[in-house]
This record gives structure tokens, C-alpha cells and sequence, in this order.
């Protein structure tokens, strides 16, 4: 979820919604002359408030723009979990962030890759470049579609998807080839529902492992779609159970209701119960 | 650190604090604060920013400060704000904070 960087209210209150990963915002939010303002605002919130098991995240001005490195100074010393690179169009731009990161958890004394890393692809050229931008450090735990300066880059504007079905492809594949998350872009409008659980329930289909949210109200829809149907659960308990009973007997094929299990089915069955295990629904947790 | 003129930082909504700083040549640090919890926690705002300047190596300023509800992490992140944009200075020590 997306927070803006320089509001000390929803900053205090960014852990209570039940999103799986926080994400403060010294970019777009932030107005260009309330930098400083933000900046300090999150290190100290890093250094300070606790927001129990969620990755913390922060996005970070270019790097070009000068801002980037002010950014990066007072957010790795402060301890964040990943840095979230804005408009990455190649793989040069994250080797160049690494590089900044590296040298500022060497001179604060953080063990060295400590420090996490998240490219927004938001052009594209970024698009084009995506497997070796995924490709381009191994402190990338994820890529991510940023739809708006895309769309825009594009000469077109948002509407059903059709315009970023590229786009998400290739950020999904690309991300797939590194064995990193693929993570989608934000849908603007809060107040259309509907709208949202049809453009989260077209990326899970896709394949993305997640999708940023603007607005706690959208955190609930989300987890509701890619939390798996009880189903879907019970289906992947008796193929795990298929498979441990072969393999006491010591066969190597196993079957259920007359149907052969093979790996892919296994891999999705476990995949399936490892996202019921870490849901917040399923723990009971409040989202 | 040397203020150089008035510095200010943060905004009048819910959980933020407004605070400005005027340089002064003596007299030590002088706080007026107004704050919509003054009667619980105006002392501990109060030594948070008595602290925070002196981290910063400041001994004589006018300190204005209006709160409105801000947690402690929020008052030295305005103060820190202000204190730099009075100085008139960029060059963070970030390992020092």
C-alpha cells in the first residue's frame, strides 16, 4: 500500500489495514518544495514506529533528478527493507542504485545486501528492457508496472487493460526468468470497486504475485481475490495427500480420482496451501 | 548549526506539528507551544524539541510550535526540517541522527 511520504497521520496509521507490504512515498505524492520535509519525516518514522511483520518499503525520487541519493542516504541508514526505484528504463539504472546502496550500507556499518531492492518499470524503453533489468541485481526481490507514465509514454491513456497487456506480460515473464515477484500498478479510482476486482482478478490470472493499492478500503477486494477458494484448498490437501501416500510406498507415480499427479500440479498444489498459510484471512487477522 | 533566518516546517492537519524557528544571538532556546493535547503531553513535546536542537548544536532560537497531535518520531522530523531550512543547509549528516 502506498502511503504518502510527508502526512504524519497515515504514516502512523499505515500498519493497521492489513496490507502485506507498506510502501512510504517520497515521490509523486510529495510536492517538490516539501523533499526535505518528507524525507525526514520517514527516517525518523523508520527509526522509530514498529509495523510488526510487513515489509517496509520505500519509493525514492529519481536518481537522476539529484533527489534520488538524498533519498537513499537517509532511508538505508534508517534501516528500510526494500527500495522501491522509480522509472527504471534499463538495467544500468539498478546497477547504478545498487551500487549507491552498497556504498551507504558500507559506510553505516549495515551488513552488506541487507538492503532490498523493487524496479518500477514505468516507460518503453523499461518494457523492452525488462528481463535485463530483472536480471540486474540479486537484491531485486520483484519488478513492478507503473501504469500511468507508461500509458503515457504510449501516447494512449487508461481504460479496460487492453493498453498494458504488453506491458504486464513482459514485466511477468521477465520476473519469472529472474525467480522474482511481478507486481502490478495501482488502480486510480477508489471508489470503483467492481472495476478493481476485475482488473485484480485479470492480473492474478495472469499471473502477477501482487498488486499496489492506494487506498486501505481496496487491501480487503485484494486479499479476497488471490486468496485461494476453500476449493481450490481441499483439492490441493488430497494431491499433497496423493503424494505423500506414493511415496511411502514407494512408487513414483501417483494419481488422484484416476487422474496422474505430475510435477507442475504438485508445484501449483503446494504454492496454493503455502498463500493459504501466509493469508491474513485464513489466520483469522483482521485485514 | 547556525540558523541564518526563520525556518518552517510541517502543516496544521491532524497528527503533524507547524514549527518555526527564528535565529537569536542569546538567550537560549525559547518555546511557545500550543498543542491540542497540552495538558497530557505539552512537557514531552516541549523536551522533544528542547532535545532535538541540541542534537543539532543549536543553543539560542525562537522556537513557535503548533501542534496537533504528533507523535514524537513527527516532532523531531519537523524540527529536524526546520532547523536545516533556517541554516540554510544541504548537507545532511544522516549517520549522526
Amino acid at each position: 500500500m502506498f502511503v504518502p511520504g510527508n502526512n504524519p497521520g497515515m504514516i502512523k496509521d499505515a500498519g493497521i489495514y492489513g496490507a502485506d507490504s507498506i510502501m512510504f512515498d517520497l515521490e509523486d505524492s510529495v510536492a517538490i518544495t516539501e523533499k526535505d520535509a518528507a524525507r525526514f519525516l520517514v527516517f525518523q518514522a523508520l527509526k522509530t514506529l514498529h509495523f510488526g511483520k510487513k515489509e517496509i518499503v520505500v519509493r525514492i525520487n529519481d536518481l537522476s533528478s539529484g533527489l534520488g541519493i538524498q533519498d537513499l542516504e537517509a532511508i538505508v541508514r534508517a534501516g528500510v527493507h526494500v527500495v522501491r526505484l522509480p522509472k527504471t528504463d534499463s538495467a544500468e539504472d539498478v546497477v547504478f542504485c545498487e551500487k549507491e546502496i552498497e556504498r551507504i550500507e558500507k559506510e553505516a556499518g549495515i551488513p552488506l545486501g541487507t538492503t532490498g531492492m523493487m524496479a518500477a518499470i514505468e516507460s518503453a524503453n523499461g518494457v523492452l528492457n525488462a528481463k535485463e533489468i530483472a536480471h540486474a541485481s540479486g537484491r531485486l526481490i520483484g519488478i513492478a508496472l507503473g501504469a500511468e507514465d507508461y500509458v503515457t509514454d504510449l501516447k494512449t491513456t487508461r481504460s479496460d487493460g487492453v493498453e498494458l497487456l504488453f506491458a504486464r506480460c513482459m514485466i511477468l515473464n521477465a520476473a519469472r526468468s529472474a525467480g522474482i515477484d511481478a507486481l502490478d500498478t495501482v488502480y486510480s479510482d477508489v471508489n470503483n470497486e467492481q472495476g478493481f476486482i476485475e482488473e485484480a482478478t485479470l492480473i492474478k490470472k495472469l499471473g502477477f504475485d501482487g498488486k499496489s493499492v492506494i487506498n486501505p478500503r481496496q487491501i480487503d477486494p485484494l486479499h479476497k481475490v488471490f486468496m485461494p477458494s476453500e476449493k481450490d484448498l481441499e483439492k490441493s490437501r488430497a494431491i499433497m495427500a496423493a503424494i505423500a501416500e506414493a511415496n511411502a510406498k514407494g512408487s513414483g507415480v501417483a494419481s488422484l480420482n484416476g487422474k496422474m499427479i505430475d510435477k507442475p500440479v504438485v508445484i501449483r498444489a503446494q504454492r496454493m496451501l503455502d498463500l493459504a498459510e501466509i493469508s491474513p484471512i485464513v489466520e483469522g487477522e483482521e485485514v | 548549526m547556525k540558523l541564518m533566518k526563520t525556518g518552517t516546517a510541517g502543516t496544521m492537519e491532524s497528527n503533524d506539528i507547524m514549527v518555526t524557528l527564528e535565529p537569536k544571538e542569546t538567550g537560549g532556546v525559547q518555546i511557545a507551544l500550543s498543542s491540542s493535547v497540552m495538558q497530557q503531553f505539552g512537557r514531552q513535546i516541549e523536551a522533544v524539541i528542547r532535545q532535538t536542537l541540541t542534537e543539532l548544536g543549536i543553543a539560542h532560537a525562537s522556537v513557535d510550535a503548533v501542534d496537533k497531535g504528533a507523535l514524537d518520531c513527527t516532532v523531531r522530523a519537523r524540527v529536524r526540517t526546520a532547523a536545516y531550512r533556517a541554516a540554510d543547509q544541504q548537507n545532511y549528516d544522516w549517520g549522526a541522527m
